[in-house]
C-alpha cells in the first residue's frame, strides 16, 4: 500500500516538471517494443528455469567482480589471490560468467527483431540535458559504475540480484536493498535533471 | 529463526536437477540470451525508460520488475513447496543493505544503467554502456580492496541472518505468497490507471 501511495504522490511533481521541457520528458522518447507485463512475466518465468534448471537466481552484478579478479591476476596475481573477498568468491569461469555476454547477444537479437538498434554513443535525453560531449558521458558513467559495483557487493547483489531474484524469494535483505536502490537513484537523478 | 537454506535441505525429498558439465554452461547462455532479450524487449536498455523512472515520469522498470516478482515468487515458491529448488537467501545485514543500496542508487542515477540492463544496452547499440560496464569492473575491484576492512565494521552492523517476509509475519509461506501477490496486484492497478507508460 505504501508503494501505491508514493505512486499518487509522485504523480503530481512529475506533471509540473515534465511540462517544463519536453526534451527533459523521457516519455517523449521511444519506449519498449513489448507490454511491460509480458516481459516481467517472461522474466518471472526464466527465473523458474534458472532456478531449476542451473540452480541459480537470476544476477549480473557478480560477473563484474569476477572479470575484474580476473584482470587482477593479470597483473598483480599474488595481491588479486591474498584479497578475502576473491578467496571468498574467486574469479573462475562459469555459469555467471557467461550469462552476462550473452545477455548482450539478446540484447542484440531483440533490439535487430525489432528495428530498434540505435548505434548511438549518446541518448538524446542526455544530450538534452549536458550537451555532445563523450568525454563527460564517458567519465560520469566511469564513475557511476564504481559507485554502482561497490554499493552491489557491498548490498549483496543488483537489480537483478536483488531486485528480482531476491524480492521474489521474499527475501528481507532483498526488499531493503531495492527500496534504497530507488530512494538512492532518484535522489540522484531529481537533481541532476531538474536543478 | 528458520535458517532457509536448512529447512530446504530437510524437505528435499528428490534432489533439484542442476543440469552439469558443458550442459550447465549452455544453460547459461541460453538463459542469458532470454534475459537479454526480454530486457530490451521491454525497454528497460533505454536511457530513457531508466532515467525516466528515477525522474519519476516512466513507469516501465516499476512495471516490468513487479510482475517478474508476482509470476516468478508464485512458480518458485509452488517448486519450492515440493522440493524442486533450492531457495538462494542472502543474509539481511540493514548497515551493507542499507548503505550499498543507496550506494548502488546514486550510481545507477549517474549510468542511467544497471548492471544487467547495460548488457542489453550494449547489445542495443547504446555504446555508452561500455563506460558503464568499465567502471562496474572497476568498482568491483575497488570494493575486494576494501572488503577485509569492512568486515570487521560496517559489514557486521544489523545483522539478522538469513530472514524471509513470511518470518517476519508470523505467517506461512504460502499465505505470504498471496499476500505479496495481491499488494504488488494492486500496485500495478494503480500504475495502469495512473501512469501513461
Amino acid at each position: 500500500m505504501g508503494r501505491a501511495l508514493s505512486c499518487l504522490l509522485a504523480l503530481v511533481p512529475t506533471v509540473a516538471l515534465a511540462a517544463a521541457d519536453p526534451k527533459l520528458n523521457a516519455l517523449n522518447y521511444p519506449g519498449p517494443t513489448w507490454s511491460p507485463y509480458l516481459v516481467g512475466a517472461g522474466i518471472g518465468v526464466l527465473s523458474w528455469l534458472t532456478f531449476y534448471f542451473s540452480d541459480k537466481p537470476i544476477g549480473a552484478s557478480s560477473f563484474y567482480a569476477t572479470v575484474a579478479g580476473a584482470i587482477g591476476k593479470v597483473f598483480a596475481r599474488r595481491h588479486t589471490e591474498s584479497l578475502p573477498y576473491y578467496q571468498d568468491n574467486p574469479p573462475k569461469f562459469g555459469w555467471e560468467t557467461l550469462f552476462v555476454p550473452a545477455a548482450i547477444l539478446g540484447g542484440f537479437i531483440a533490439a535487430w527483431t525489432g528495428g530498434d538498434f540505435t548505434n548511438e554513443w549518446l541518448h538524446p535525453m542526455w544530450v538534452a540535458r549536458f550537451g555532445e560531449s563523450i568525454a563527460l558521458r564517458a567519465g560520469v558513467c566511469l564513475g557511476g559504475g564504481i559507485l554502482m559495483a561497490f554499493g552491489a557487493r557491498l548490498a549483496g547483489g543488483c537489480t537483478s540480484g536483488h531486485g528480482i531474484s531476491g524480492t521474489l524469494q521474499l527475501n528481507v535483505a532483498s526488499w531493503i536493498a531495492v527500496i534504497c536502490f530507488f530512494i538512492g537513484g532518484i535522489a540522484v537523478a531529481m537533481p541532476l535533471y531538474f536543478l | 529463526m528458520i535458517d532457509p537454506g536448512k529447512a530446504v535441505k530437510n524437505v528435499s525429498v528428490n534432489e533439484p536437477t542442476p543440469v552439469a558439465g558443458p550442459a550447465k554452461l549452455i544453460a547459461g547462455l541460453i538463459f542469458g540470451i532470454a534475459f537479454g532479450f526480454l530486457l530490451q524487449k521491454g525497454g528497460v536498455g533505454k536511457y530513457n525508460v531508466l532515467i525516466g523512472q528515477l525522474l519519476l515520469q516512466d513507469w516501465t522498470v516499476a512495471k516490468v520488475m513487479m510482475t517478474a516478482i508476482i509470476v516468478g515468487m508464485i512458480g518458485i515458491f509452488f517448486l519450492h513447496r515440493f522440493a524442486k529448488v533450492n531457495l538462494h537467501i542472502k543474509p539481511t545485514q540493514l548497515g551493507p543493505n542499507i548503505i550499498g543500496g543507496l550506494i548502488f542508487g546514486a550510481g545507477f542515477a549517474l549510468i542511467g544503467y544497471c548492471p544487467g540492463t547495460a548488457a542489453a544496452a550494449l547489445g542495443q547499440g547504446s555504446w555508452d554502456a561500455l563506460f558503464g560496464m568499465a567502471g562496474l569492473i572497476a568498482g568491483s575491484f575497488i570494493y575486494a580492496e576494501f572488503n577485509g576492512s569492512l568486515r570487521g565494521t560496517l559489514e557486521k552492523w544489523g545483522d539478522f541472518g538469513k530472514v524471509l517476509i513470511p518470518d517476519l509475519l508470523r505467517v506461512n509461506r504460502g499465505v505470504s505468497v498471496v499476500i505479496i501477490a495481491v499488494l504488488l496486484t494492486a500496485a500495478l492497478l494503480v500504475l495502469e490507471k495512473f501512469t501513461v507508460r
